[in-house]
């Protein structure tokens, strides 16, 4: 049979809040349950906990107020909450967030989460991100690696095919506070420190 | 492992700046994307199903609803979410969100002086059934100016989040009404390549109709499939 081919993507627009994130952002008193937000983690899972924060900054430098971070991420042992995982993860963890940058003061996304494991030999922990905005006509690809992971991150076969001078873009640095580990994540779309963005 | 997700089509998608779309030249990465392989995290995904539904989720007409049926047309979309290799792609997430009858979003960044509609919410969901099939009850939506240049109009269209299977099939689009004269106008429609463009453009159906009732509009939408030959099943 012929191959069909891929319906385009299109922007998600500005409008996507009371769509896709309708309790962040205060939208409908409750009639669409939003499937996911920035509580990653319930107090009842497993793993060390942890906020991620950052925000995103367009090619001038600017926060961008309109955007959507999505990450997907695996439980504390490296198990991702999905069917090809053979492992099977802790079933009251998702491992998927959905954040906003329209609500925070700042325009930072957050997310409370526990740290992922290791998924595989060979590969450092990390989060996936997908990053969706107005003005972007399909969404990219990037992940967050944790700064205090220097040895698992040297040996990681997906960081080792960053160029080297660009591979601190996907590291997260990692400030301990009073209440909680906070690590710090800016994405920014352009310019000298434009992030690492992967064809996947 | 054998089995991966097909690449994204690039002669299927935008590029990431397209100046016609004037938000794109300072938002689009500028740098080469680097290309990776797909090990677990790409090829696992985030898992929705039924039990995330509420009852009238996928009845845009009813679920936001306070004292009268929401104004302006009432119209059926449904069609398949399918791979490359024409298989509907089961109990999947199907996300959708518009501007109401006139034309207006509910949300407070739109500032376009047509009537909000207080029993239209416009947001919906629903999940594929075995088959792949995907179905909302809706009103159609109106077109509406923006600001990306002098006198800018949107074509009617609905907003479309799907995930597929994995992390890397994850698909964001919108959905267009056949023959809409705003086509040859709209940056974002065209910001797709031209051989792919009428891919967003849904079917009218008379099959699909409900007498009396609503009209119908198909709407198949096409993720990346599979590179290799399938393991299993």
């Amino acid at each position: 049979m012929a191959k069909l081919q891929q319906t385009p993507s299109q922007t998600v627009g500005p409008y996507f809040a009371y769509g896709l994130l309708p309790q962040q952002y205060n939208y409908g008193d409750g009639l669409l349950k939003e499937i996911a937000s920035g509580q990653v983690a319930g107090a009842d899972v497993p793993g060390n906990r942890i906020r991620i924060e950052g925000q995103v900054f367009d090619g001038a430098g600017k926060v961008i107020t309109d955007a959507m971070i999505e990450i997907w991420q695996a439980d504390h042992l490296g198990r991702y909450a999905h069917p090809r995982d053979p492992r099977g993860s802790n079933a009251n963890f998702k491992g998927f967030g959905r954040f906003g940058t329209g609500t925070e003061a700042d325009n930072k996304f957050v997310f409370d989460t526990i740290k992922p494991g290791v998924v595989e030999p060979g590969a450092a922990p990390h989060i996936n991100v997908i990053l969706l905005m107005r003005g972007m006509l399909l969404h990219t690809f990037t992940r967050i690696y944790f700064a205090d992971e220097t040895e698992a991150n040297a040996k990681d076969t997906i960081l080792a095919q960053v160029p080297a001078e660009r591979r601190d873009t996907l590291i997260a640095t990692r400030t301990d506070t009073a209440s909680g580990m906070v690590y710090r994540f800016d994405i920014h779309m352009q310019g000298p420190r434009e992030t690492v963005f992967f064809d996947v | 492992m054998t089995d991966s997700f097909a690449p994204r089509d690039w002669s299927s998608h935008p590029r990431y700046i397209e100046p016609i779309y004037r938000s794109t030249p300072l938002r689009g990465p500028t740098k080469p994307l680097i290309p990776i392989r797909q090990s677990l995290s790409e090829l696992t995904g985030p898992v929705y199903g039924q039990d995330c539904l509420g009852p009238l989720d996928a009845d845009l007409t009813r679920n936001g609803m306070k004292s009268a049926e929401p104004l302006g047309e009432r119209i059926i979309v449904t069609g398949r979410i399918l791979d490359e290799d024409s298989r509907g792609i089961a109990n999947t997430l199907v996300e959708v969100w518009q501007a109401n009858s006139s034309g207006r979003y509910i949300h407070v960044v739109d500032q376009h002086p047509a009537p909000l509609d207080p029993n239209f919410f416009g947001g919906g969901r629903c999940v594929t059934d075995a088959h792949g099939r995907y179905r909302f009850m809706t009103i159609k939506p109106g077109a509406y100016p923006w600001g990306n240049h002098p006198n800018a109009w949107r074509p009617q269209h609905i907003h479309f989040s799907l995930f597929g299977p994995s992390f890397v099939t994850r698909l964001v689009t919108q959905m267009y009404f056949p023959g809409d004269p705003l086509f040859a106008l709209d940056p974002i429609y065209q910001s797709a390549p031209a051989a792919a463009r009428e891919r967003m453009v849904a079917k009218f159906s008379i099959d699909v109709t409900e007498p009396d009732f609503a009209l119908g509009y198909v709407f198949d939408i096409v993720l990346r499939g599979h590179n290799a030959t399938r393991m299993g099943h």
